[in-house]
């Protein structure tokens, strides 16, 4: 939406409406679901939103982009030198799309993805990044959260490029299919010596993803090791759910790093979060307070996890979670 | 591999177990009178350059803050943690809060062109203003590798293997060195620095330094026009029981 107090900046944009360049996170076939809601944040500047996949392999990705409606063109950038698409080689494309488009807004997800990449471009344009933003006020005007989510802040750019991340629980998600934009292959010329992507390892799980799933079940440090966790999993299976886990829980070692929600994990807003023994550290509160019904579960009626759950259950988990799994159908 | 210089940078911030409280005039939170610590994530860098020195794979540690005259005891602290000096870039006490990243990293920028480190270890982000955007911006301006949220660090002949937490699970990348890196919580358990340490310390020396004297413009790219509290989460019932807790969620259409 434009102002009316329109801003004349001296630079190559003078004069034009918002143009908007969505960095998609993708794994080479599918676009990665929070990519969605970075493209309804892009859609609310007005303007067109162009789109860049890149990658080592990344056509099947490219194709479900572009059915993305919102987005008019993608840019493919296809080359072994993507490869793990590592950020020395990911900005340097961004860098010469953006050269040759001139766009005013780039966006990224606020996942390590997204936050990996886009600042470090925002050296090479001298701008300063935008990290988060849970709400669009208008072209240079956004809002974003600091100190762990206690505190909201409005705040106005006076760069002429806008390099943002976006956090994906404050946006709808667009519809992923219906949209025909068309497809642009851009010329990989990147020399990268300096980093090299060796192998992932990937938490591999039937269940929901964390980060979109509608219903999560979450464990801290009162599960006391990595085996109780199973009885989540299973609660997790009979209601569809997806399993987290507070920090002590990930930092004592009973689970993978990547289950963590808070302020340093995951930021998550599922229909259902149930904390199962998490004691409700504001950095904990800070990855999952925008749920939309909050269940407790914890033996210390004084957690402060109870001031911000809808419904609290004082009792002791290792009794309380299989009498939830034996009252649920399926 | 013969003796690393390393340049770690911390930064002083509301202690993370304080609640903050917006100020009345609605543009910052209030600082004056709240405890304050070295910001978490950058202990985790300071401990892993101590590490690294301890391991002999690095020579030199070189600890530098930019805030006001206070960030003299983060730096203390680190240097009892075992960083053999400090540098202060010191702002005026008031502005710090309008001190952003893209400044900062113009500052560690010339910081590296004084004392040509091989590695810059920074920490993730600062839990104040949750950016996480410093050592990209830092690593984009020097081109230099970077190691975002480095949960594990091998050095060897020249060059880094890291381990990254990402979204999805680990991932592991190997960068050639000079780079710069920053750690996660989970790249190591920081020490506490013991009473003869921080004794030492006090003898190690800090060089202060302005951004005026390295040339590097801080002004503000980004205007805050206000900060408030976020929206209340009224606390809800508690149930006395699973059986109530299961029709409460089968009302709510979760189950």
């Amino acid at each position: 939406m434009m102002l009316h107090t329109v801003r004349r900046l001296v630079s190559p944009t003078l004069g034009r409406f918002a143009s908007t360049l969505v960095l998609v996170e993708h794994d080479g076939s599918a676009v990665n679901p929070a990519t969605l809601n970075t493209v309804t944040a892009a859609s609310r500047l007005g303007g067109p939103v162009h789109a860049l996949v890149a990658g080592d392999a990344c056509q099947e990705a490219a194709a479900a982009a572009a059915k993305i409606p919102g987005i008019e063109k993608v840019f493919v950038a296809e080359s072994d030198a993507l490869k793990g698409q590592v950020a020395e080689a990911v900005s340097a494309v961004l860098l010469d799309v953006q050269s040759k488009n001139n766009y005013s807004h780039i966006l990224a997800n606020g996942t390590v993805f997204g936050k990996n990449i886009l600042p470090r471009l925002g050296a090479k344009l001298d701008v300063a990044p935008i990290s988060d933003i849970v709400d669009v006020k208008s072209e240079n005007t956004f809002v974003r959260t600091i100190y762990a989510g206690n505190a909201v802040q409005t705040l106005e750019t006076v760069d002429p490029i806008k390099l943002i991340t976006v956090r994906g629980t404050a946006f709808e998600a667009a519809e992923a299919e219906g949209g025909s934009a068309s497809t642009e292959a851009v010329e990989v010329a990147v020399d990268n010596d300096k980093s090299k992507w060796l192998e992932a390892k990937l938490s591999k799980s039937d269940r929901p993803e964390l980060a979109s799933a509608n219903i999560v079940i979450s464990g801290g440090r009162g599960l006391k090791n990595g085996e109780n966790f199973e009885m989540l999993y299973t609660l997790a299976d009979k209601m569809g759910a997806a399993v987290g886990a507070s920090r002590a829980a990930v930092d004592a070692g009973y689970v993978p790093s990547d289950l963590q929600v808070g302020q340093t994990g995951k930021m998550i807003a599922p229909d259902l979060y149930i904390a199962v023994g998490i004691s409700g550290a504001i950095q904990h509160l800070a990855g999952m307070k925008d749920s939309k019904t909050i269940v407790a579960i914890n033996k210390d009626a004084e957690a402060p996890i109870f001031q911000v759950s809808d419904y609290g259950l004082v009792d002791d988990l290792f009794k309380a979670v299989p009498e939830m799994i034996n009252s649920i159908e399926g | 591999m013969s003796g690393l210089r390393v340049l770690v940078g911390c930064k002083r911030v509301i202690d993370y177990a304080v609640k903050i409280r917006v100020r009345p005039d609605s543009l910052g939170v209030v600082t004056d009178g709240v405890k304050h610590s070295m910001n978490p994530f950058d202990e985790n860098a300071i401990e892993e350059a101590v590490r690294m020195k301890q391991k002999k794979v690095v020579k030199e540690i070189v600890v530098a803050s930019c805030g006001p005259s206070q960030s003299q005891e983060t730096i203390r602290t680190a240097l009892a943690m075992g960083a053999d000096r400090g540098i202060h870039v010191e702002v005026p006490a008031g502005t710090d809060a309008n001190l952003q990243p893209l400044a900062v990293a113009k500052i560690f920028s010339k910081l590296v062109e004084k004392e040509k480190p091989d590695l810059v270890i920074l920490g993730k982000q600062a839990i104040d203003d949750d950016a996480n955007q410093t050592t990209q911006l830092l690593a984009g301006m020097l081109d230099w590798p970077q190691g975002t949220m480095a949960s594990v660090v091998n050095a060897s002949d020249g060059s880094l293997t890291i381990t990254r937490e990402i979204d999805g699970g680990l991932e592991d990348i190997s960068v050639s060195l000079p780079a710069v890196i920053s750690a996660d919580l989970r790249l190591n358990e920081p020490r506490y620095a013991t009473l003869p340490n921080i004794m030492k310390a006090k003898k190690k020396k800090i060089e202060k330094m302005t951004p005026d004297k390295l040339g590097v413009d801080i002004t503000p790219r980004l205007k805050i026009l206000n900060v408030v509290d976020p929206p209340v989460r009224q606390a809800g019932d508690k149930v006395p029981d699973v059986t109530t807790l299961v029709e409460k969620l089968k009302e709510k259409g979760h189950l």
